[in-house]
């Protein structure tokens, strides 16, 4: 298998992802979708590193990965604090930004 | 000390009292503690003056500092510059300021504490102001301290600012001169512009070297001349001096008829060789100036109000400075200036001595009062003969030159034109003479009220009484020293033309103020002439002047419409162009908005969305273009 299918592979991964964000009402599901996005860049990276005979793509990808839990982490207490002040997780009540 | 350094002193005496006294509240509020300051200032500053002018040797001392700084070499100076025109002005001015000073003391000892020290500090301030405009090396120096004197002048014509008509003299005087005083400053920066410097004695050297262009001059001389045209009340400018004697009586003589309206002729005089390039603008002074004269002294013969009598005395005294002017001899336009600030002060203090005494300014009411005021009837009369030119008293040396130097200009009409006002001037101020302290006291209305005025009828205190007669020495003094010892008073100028007489003039200047005088004694004294057919034999004349010549409606009317018309079309502007273009902007930005906000849903995946649908499309158009 050639570069290409692990690209195809990422682009299908990063707009299922994509999907999820922009259509999930609830909270955890715009998160799972983020989580998605993210994977589908590590999995780019990786391709290239791989292809490319550079460690550097590696590198970049572990570091990546600690951000993505630290994100997630960040993501799902923020989610709680939500839940605990609003009594809601779901997106579209969230409006407060409405002009 | 040398002349500069003299008249620096007299220069900084004032402005040390008025600056105390503007800062130190209680000394102001107190009144005559704050009155007997500016008083020592004002005796310093005498002193000082008398000395520099004494002490003048016939070299120019500049004393200058620079100011505005500017590549090469400041643009502007500031000091003092002592000669021989500065010093003997300087010495007029101080003088008659401290009179005037000693001689409010008196005249205002009814006034509250506070009035008082408020018009003890314009005084200083006015005395400064002045001092610093005869002394200033510089056009600018002098322009800003021509304004000082105006305001001074609006301050204190306001005086009484409780009086409505007070309140308006003062604005209607700071508007016209202001009128004048935009001229002056244009022709002062044109000026500039064409020679690059504002000072007097390199403007002198460039000028009587022909190093300036005569292309241009003629204007800017006729603007500097409508600054002069607007202090010194030439017509059409004159309105405000007969309104500005609502101020009190010895700010009349100081500043309406002594100082301030003289610093016109002053001016002109000061850069008579400028003037001497423009012969065209000289014809118009000369001019104006008599016609100025002659309208002034009809005006005068009107007048029932004494000091009103006075104001269109220095108007019509004025344009006879102008003339002079005009005629190209400045030298005996400043002479009369110098003599007729002596003896209008004193004409205007010794008024004011009636107006004390007897309550009230119509000469209607007035009448005998030679007997109940002796001294005040002598040095009034002395005045009045040196105003009409009479040998021996100094107003008569100074008009005659003015006669003389007309004549020897060439200028015929403006020489009938002043004869006719000698002969004037005599009759108006006799019949004042004879009206107030001759004939009978009037039968007043009111007997209770005539005998409360009779009792006071005398004449006034030592501060009042003391300033009349050493300014009626004065007059007196400079009359006889002119004649027998000769012209030590002010000298020509180098190159000054001197103009012989002819031999016929004295005798004719003398016969015109005889005739008058005569005329005077015949209607008011003798009452051979009923006055009431003289007056019907001018009848339009006279109802003319009574309308002032309609001279204050016409600008009144004219100042009215004008500003009436341009608010409305500015007022139209405003409503329909400025704010209109306002409101279209303001409801589009208000629609624009609301249909904006729409697309503003709050709910961040939407935002996300089109984040994505945006990068997408940036991404295509990077396809499409790069390719």
């Amino acid at each position: 298998m050639g570069l290409q299918a692990y690209l195809i592979l990422a682009a299908v991964v990063f707009g299922i992802g994509l999907f999820g964000v922009v259509t999930r009402r609830n909270t955890i599901g715009i998160l799972l979708g983020i989580e998605l996005m993210l994977n589908a860049v590590n999995i780019n990276l990786v391709a290239f590193a791989r292809f490319s005979g550079s460690e550097v793509g590696m590198v970049f990808t572990v570091f990546a990965i600690c951000i993505t839990v630290a994100e997630a982490a960040m993501g799902l207490a923020i989610v709680i604090l939500l839940f605990r002040v609003r009594r809601t997780v779901m997106a579209d009540h969230l409006d407060l930004l409405k002009g | 000390m040398d002349s500069g350094l003299l008249t620096l002193v007299a220069l900084l005496a004032p402005v040390a009292a008025f600056l105390v006294l503007a800062i130190v509240a209680p000394l102001r509020r107190a009144g005559r503690p704050g009155a007997y300051f500016s008083i020592l200032g004002a005796t310093v500053s005498l002193g000082a003056a008398v000395a520099a002018w004494r002490g003048y040797d016939g070299a120019i001392t500049r004393m200058v500092w620079d100011w505005l700084p500017s590549e090469g070499r400041p643009l502007a100076t500031i000091g003092v510059l002592a000669d021989e025109t500065s010093t003997v002005m300087l010495v007029l001015v101080a003088l008659v300021a401290f009179l005037v000073q000693v001689y409010s003391l008196s005249y205002l000892s009814d006034e509250p504490p506070q009035g008082l020290g408020r018009y003890y500090t314009y005084q200083s301030l006015f005395a400064f102001s002045m001092m610093g405009l005869v002394l200033a090396p510089n056009l600018l120096q002098l322009f800003i301290c021509w304004e000082l004197v105006g305001l001074c002048s609006y301050l204190l014509i306001g005086y009484w600012y409780q009086k409505p008509e007070a309140a308006r003299a003062a604005v209607k005087a700071f508007w016209t001169t202001k009128a004048g005083d935009v001229g002056l400053l244009i022709g002062i920066v044109m000026l500039w512009k064409l020679a690059g410097t504002f000072d007097l004695g390199e403007l002198r050297a460039m000028a009587t070297g022909n190093e300036l262009p005569l292309a241009g001059l003629s204007i800017i001389t006729f603007c500097i001349y409508l600054g002069a045209m607007g202090k010194s009340a030439q017509f059409p400018l004159h309105v405000w001096l007969p309104d500005a004697m609502e101020g009190p009586t010895p700010v009349s003589a100081l500043i309406h008829a002594a100082t301030m309206v003289t610093a016109g002729v002053y001016l002109l005089h000061r850069t008579s060789w400028l003037f001497a390039l423009t012969p065209d603008v000289l014809l118009i002074i000369a001019w104006i100036g008599a016609f100025t004269a002659l309208l002034a002294a009809v005006l005068a013969c009107v007048q029932d109000d004494i000091k009103r009598v006075l104001a269109y005395s220095t108007v019509s005294q004025l344009g006879y400075m102008m003339a002079a002017i005009g005629a190209g001899f400045s030298t005996a336009g400043f002479f009369h200036l110098l003599t007729h600030g002596l003896f209008k002060a004193l004409l205007f203090l010794g008024a004011g001595a009636v107006i004390h005494a007897v309550g009230s300014n119509d000469l209607s009411r007035m009448g005998g009062l030679a007997r109940r005021m002796p001294q005040t009837a002598i040095v009034f009369i002395i005045g009045t003969l040196s105003l009409a030119g009479i040998p021996l008293f100094a107003g008569f040396l100074s008009k005659e030159e003015i006669l003389g130097s007309v004549w020897a200009g060439g200028l015929v009409g403006p020489f009938l034109l002043l004869m006719l006002v000698a002969f004037l001037t005599a009759f108006y101020m006799f019949r004042v003479v004879f009206l107030a302290f001759f004939g009978t006291a009037p039968a007043a209305a009111g007997h209770h009220e005539s005998a409360h005025h009779g009792a006071h009828e005398h004449d006034p205190p030592m501060p009042m009484l003391l300033p009349l007669w050493i300014l009626a020495l004065l007059s007196l003094a400079v009359g006889v020293y002119s004649t027998f010892i000769g012209p030590g008073l002010v000298a020509l100028p180098e190159g000054a033309a001197e103009h012989t007489a002819p031999g016929w003039l004295t005798p004719a200047a003398v016969g015109v103020a005889i005739a008058g005088i005569t005329l005077a004694w015949l209607t008011y004294q003798r009452r051979t002439i009923n006055a009431a057919s003289l007056a019907s034999m001018f009848g339009p004349i006279r109802h003319a002047a009574l309308a002032k010549f309609w001279i204050d409606d016409l600008f009144e009317r004219v100042l009215a419409a004008g500003t009436l018309a341009f608010s409305s079309l500015v007022g139209w502007v405003d409503r329909y162009i400025v704010d209109g273009v306002l409101n279209v902007v303001s409801v589009w930005t208000v629609t624009t908005g609301d249909e904006m906000r729409t697309i503003q849903t709050g709910r961040a995946q939407d935002y996300v969305y089109g984040l994505a649908v945006g990068l997408l499309l940036l991404l295509v158009w990077a396809r499409w273009s790069l390719t």
